[in-house]
């Protein structure tokens, strides 16, 4: 029992994190130190999990999405349009917990819009999800009239904020989600429903699953998940910037996904480890920083680490050294080759 | 008129109605002096926006286009300005340095059997974060070329001119229509879009193709980013984000399927011309905000995928038969 933990607990992506955070302890010696002030946790370990917590959340939904052998490009704006909406209710002299749960609701109707043009217009994700791309950071705008909407609201401001039990909040929201959404796929046959349709549409459509519904659902938790972050992200800055609230997130919570193993063709997938994915992200965003290297260096660090990533997972280094036998993939292309 | 050119006249209708509703409303949009700026303000994103046309006719995506752009433009300004090269050798080696990012993009894409859009994406941090690291700021262009270039125009009858930008973005789609359906390589760019297994088996060369799509996709980004950088007169390594979903957007409100294998060179230029419409209404009204413009686009394409949608389903009954089941 212990060694099947450990032998789990040895998978690539922990042991990268690891080794991003070892890095950071050698370029910043004081990298662990973790103090206990005002009744909460400070240091730079906190800051990765906290600042980490948007990108994590954003990946929990996005999983789900790309299992299904999809992506879900709007959730960046998506956070921007929750950010408004509850920024724009609490300045109109709504409660804050209205305003909150219709920010939510938006973005579960955002996600729902998203999973209506995959699942039952037939349109593929890429391009059903980029019109709310395109057009949510404009509604965004729309909705605060263009203006930076700033607040006071305490509640908004401990969401983005506040502390439980010492951890920021963010990190706490994030955690419950994880757990959460681990839970709902694990312990039922959601998640298999899900790989199935991912490996096969039509086919698991004959097996009986109701495909169309389960498209819906992923894109849903997707758009949920995003206007969580939103209002994270809005409390955070006490405003909602409906320009750059948000802005390439969805790219950042696309790599944590495929840095957490989960394949880009459908049908594996991982809801912890593409938070592992975020976090290792966020732990090399923190590192260039607190290390004195110029921030631009992260994007050119983020290439590299999909490079890399493409480059282990690619079937040809799985020829030249052949590993486990992958589950999900047909070999109709390399028959053809 | 056969069934196949049915998105496009669709794209051409929308397009000539918009525009005569817009001109009835404001006369002053039915001058040769807007047609003229409509053809200089979008020439960077015309460019793009063909080689994106292939890419996609292919049945991939390149997001890394507007990073490219923004490379080109700190390359060519810290070649002119601090290295002092003259502006056309700086041109030369920008197109050069393109071509050999774009087809390591393509080689990646085949070699490694992974989707184009994370390929891109990689390709996309790359150029935008080496951007970056060669300088922050905008780097100015102070050249007597530039000045030579700028005022190199036709003047048409009523204060219209057509720029010399606008004339290469018109070339670059006659030569770009040319491509895809009069020659081979076209016809392998729409076998490979249609069924990349299929196109094997006929002897389409995939990987040469692959390769070749991608670089022709980064030298014309390449070469929006010098139109780019004579239109501002300047380097600017954060310019031109976000022109990746303008030309997706132009290239789908085209008529081109973004599953590829179907579209035109010709569709995409009115998609550009019709988003070109919606900012000049926009400026032209004076009341509307900016943020319409993205409201508007995003609703187009909307319109224009379920447009698709449903001409394809019309002609192909029996296609989805099994996902009802």
């Amino acid at each position: 029992m212990t060694r099947r933990m450990l032998g789990r607990l040895a998978n690539p992506q922990l042991l990268a994190l690891v080794g991003v955070l070892l890095i950071n302890w050698l370029l910043f010696p004081s990298f662990f130190r973790v103090t206990w002030q005002d009744g909460r946790l400070f240091g730079s370990v906190i800051d990765v999990l906290n600042r980490g917590a948007p990108v994590a959340i954003l990946s929990i939904g996005m999983v789900g999405v790309i299992a299904t052998k999809g992506v879900d490009l709007s959730v960046g704006a998506v956070m921007a349009v929750a950010g408004a909406v509850a920024a724009s209710l609490v300045v109109a002299g709504y409660p804050a917990p209205v305003a909150v749960i219709a920010a939510l609701l938006v973005g579960l109707l955002c996600g729902l819009w998203n999973g209506f043009l995959v699942a039952v217009l037939d349109i593929q994700p890429i391009v059903a999800t980029l019109v709310l791309m395109v057009a949510g950071r404009g509604i965004a705008q729309l909705i605060t009239q263009g203006f930076i909407v700033t607040f006071n609201d305490p509640l908004l401001i401990f969401i983005g904020t506040g502390s439980f039990l010492g951890l920021p909040m963010a990190t706490v929201i994030a955690l419950v989600l994880l757990v959460l959404v681990t839970l709902l796929v694990r312990k039922t046959a959601i998640g298999l429903f899900i790989e199935a349709v991912g490996v096969n549409r039509a086919a698991a459509s004959l097996a009986g699953i109701r495909s169309r519904m389960l498209l819906i659902l992923v894109y849903a938790l997707s758009g949920l998940c995003a206007a969580i972050a939103g209002i994270i992200v809005a409390g955070d800055i006490r405003g909602a910037d409906a320009n750059n609230a948000g802005l390439w997130l969805e790219l950042d919570a696309i790599l944590a996904v495929v840095i957490g193993g989960t394949s880009l063709l459908g049908g594996r997938f991982s809801v912890p480890l593409a938070v592992v994915g975020a976090l290792i992200i966020q732990a090399m965003n923190t590192g260039i920083l607190v290390s004195g290297f110029p921030p631009e260096f992260n994007l050119i660090v983020k290439a590299g680490m999909i490079i890399l990533i493409l480059l282990i997972q690619s079937p040809l280094a799985t020829r030249i050294a052949p590993r486990r036998p992958q589950r999900a993939r047909i070999g109709v292309q390399r028959t053809a080759k | 008129m056969s069934r196949s050119l049915r998105p496009l006249l669709a794209t051409a209708v929308i397009f000539a109605i918009a525009y005569g509703l817009s001109v009835m409303q404001f006369p002053g949009m039915f001058s040769t002096r807007v047609l003229g700026n409509f053809l200089t303000d979008n020439a960077f994103l015309g460019i793009t926006a063909v080689g994106m046309t292939f890419v996609i006719l292919s049945g991939g995506i390149d997001l890394s286009v507007g990073a490219v752009i923004g490379f080109t433009g700190v390359l060519v300004a810290v070649l002119i300005s601090w290295m002092g090269l003259h502006p056309l050798v700086a041109f030369a080696i920008a197109l050069i340095v393109a071509a050999v990012f774009g087809g390591l993009m393509g080689l990646a894409i085949h070699a490694l059997e992974v989707p184009s859009f994370i390929v891109t994406l990689a390709g996309m941090f790359l150029a935008r974060g080496g951007a970056s690291v060669i300088t922050q700021d905008s780097v100015p262009i102070n050249h007597p070329f530039y000045d030579w270039i700028s005022d190199l125009l036709i003047r048409l009858p009523g204060g219209g001119r057509l720029s010399f930008i606008g004339l290469l973005m018109i070339a670059v789609f006659v030569v770009g229509a040319l491509v895809a359906h009069r020659t081979r390589f076209g016809s392998y760019v729409y076998a490979l879009g249609g069924n990349t297994v299929s196109a094997s088996l006929m002897g389409v060369p995939v990987a040469r193709t692959t390769v070749a799509v991608y670089m022709l996709s980064s030298v014309l980004a390449a070469l929006a980013g010098i139109v780019f950088s004579l239109y501002t007169s300047a380097g600017y390594p954060l310019a031109a984000v976000g022109v990746e979903l303008d030309a997706i957007s132009a290239v789908v409100i085209g008529g081109t399927l973004l599953a590829g294998g179907y579209g035109f060179v010709l569709g995409t230029f009115i998609g550009v011309m019709l988003l070109g419409l919606v900012q000049t209404y926009i400026i032209f009204d004076g009341t509307l905000s900016s943020w319409w413009t993205k409201i508007v686009i995003g609703v187009l394409l909307f319109l224009f995928i379920v447009l698709q949608r449903l001409i394809f389903a019309a002609s192909a009954p029996g296609e989805k038969v099994a996902e009802k089941a």
